[in-house]
């Protein structure tokens, strides 16, 4: 299913967000690229992000319509992937999309890219819906919740540029390594599971996941 | 105070990938609202996901897709989440952390707690999921639970008091993975009652004399 022809993009730093010195002022470029770029919806993380606000702030239609264009075969594939038959997966993924219109506002740049955020909407409903059991998720409202100690002003920035670091060390995972990692996050299935189908011990895919996140470590300049 | 004993990176990242089943993603969860640090570790993760997400292909979606779901966008959302309920708040003397109190049927003294052994209550938390069994432990300040080993994983956290045992001392938003190699004796801490929030895999093994006494109670 993920040959060796499937290789990721390279990686390409949003220049948008890059460049920003305050946050009034990035947020009028932003938006300003947002428009330019047209129907052709592109996979640029900052374009898509941008959309993503855009339906947050304004409502904004057919900003909604270049993120339905962009995601929902993205989602429809994954809930594939995920033993979803087509009809179901269509189904799920245009009740996705109606979930990400009405959760937009809780949509945060200075946390996740859309991808990501979009991404964790998709697995929801997917546990939801395909997997029938509740998905317990912490919740920032909660009297209860310990918050960050302090937030960087400049988090936006350090979204993308962390979103390209992730890009960068997955595609320069050794392919055993991106394999187990593909295989977490895309199919449903328990590390147990994962090492019965690839014939390995569970040893050995744990290693491996290990050996994964230390080099996203690394990459994310976490550990010397 | 934050947690100083943390889930395997592991186990957040399954919580990520959302291939962790649900009684220990509740676990993880509780934690997470508990822990700035793992739900960093998480938010990496995410954004891993996020990536292969963005990446590994599209499948054709229907020719009225858009529409269908464009001419449903302005239809009546759904009702905004209520507050947070304060029903047998006033009885509760514990912060739970609301992914755990969304299982729990109502405030901590109400929920009916078994005996197990002296100075220890368990009650279970019921989910749709299969899997492991999770619940809650209550352990009088100062108590020994009895020695026991573990026949599968088990994970303990800590939601109020704290308790001490060879691998160390357990605090609020600590949790201690036991696997099927450790035998354990964990004692409660002087002046509070401990409170702990309890996944287990497998059926604990009592090594003690007391504890093979206590056999029967400790099958959750």
């Amino acid at each position: 299913m993920f040959g060796v022809h499937e290789r990721f993009d390279v990686p390409r730093p949003p220049a948008v967000l890059m460049k920003g010195s305050t946050a009034g002022s990035r947020r009028g470029r932003r938006a300003v690229i947002a428009k330019k770029s047209g129907a052709a919806a592109t996979s640029d993380t900052v374009v898509m992000t941008e959309l993503l606000v855009l339906i947050a702030q304004h409502r904004d239609k057919d900003a909604f319509s270049r993120l339905f264009a962009h995601y929902a075969p993205r989602i429809k594939s994954y809930l594939m992937r995920q033993g979803a038959n087509q009809a179901s997966a269509e189904e799920l993924s245009q009740e996705a999309m109606v979930s990400v219109w009405r959760k937009a506002d809780r949509f945060d740049p200075t946390k996740a890219s859309a991808g990501t955020w979009i991404f964790t909407v998709a697995r929801n409903l997917r546990i939801d819906a395909l997997r029938k059991e509740r998905r317990p998720n912490f919740d920032p409202e909660d009297p209860a919740f310990v918050p960050e100690a302090e937030t960087s002003p400049d988090r936006a920035v350090e979204v993308g540029e962390t979103q390209v670091k992730i890009k960068a060390a997955i595609a320069e995972l050794p392919e055993e390594q991106a394999e187990v990692i593909r295989l977490s996050f895309y199919q449903d299935k328990p590390h147990g599971e994962i090492a019965e189908e690839l014939d390995l011990p569970l040893g050995t895919v744990k290693s491996r996941l290990r050996l994964a996140m230390r080099r996203l470590r690394l990459a994310l300049g976490e550990e010397q | 105070m934050n947690a100083s004993h943390h889930p395997s990176d592991d186990l957040l990242w399954s919580y990520a990938a959302g291939s962790l089943d649900e009684p220990s993603s509740i676990l993880i969860a509780t934690h997470l609202s508990l822990c700035p640090a793992c739900r960093a570790v998480v938010a990496k993760a995410e954004g891993m996901g996020g990536e292969l997400f963005e990446n590994s292909g599209t499948a054709d979606i229907d020719a009225g897709s858009l529409d269908a779901v464009l001419a449903r966008l302005d239809e009546t959302e759904e009702a905004p989440r209520i507050a947070l309920e304060t029903v047998g708040e006033e009885a509760e003397s514990v912060s739970v952390p609301r992914p755990l109190k969304d299982y729990l049927p109502g405030s901590i003294p109400s929920l009916s707690w078994r005996w197990l052994g002296p100075g220890v209550h368990y009650t279970a938390i019921k989910t749709e999921a299969r899997g492991p069994k999770v619940g809650l432990l209550r352990i009088a300040p100062g108590t020994k639970v009895p020695m026991h080993g573990h026949s599968g994983n088990e994970m303990t956290m800590v939601l109020a008091g704290g308790y001490t045992d060879a691998t160390g001392n357990y605090q609020r938003g600590d949790v201690e993975a036991a696997d099927d190699g450790l035998v354990h004796q964990p004692v409660a801490d002087a002046g509070e009652e401990c409170l702990c929030l309890v996944v287990t895999e497998g059926e604990l093994q009592p090594t003690g004399m007391i504890a093979k006494v206590l056999q029967p109670f400790f099958r959750f």
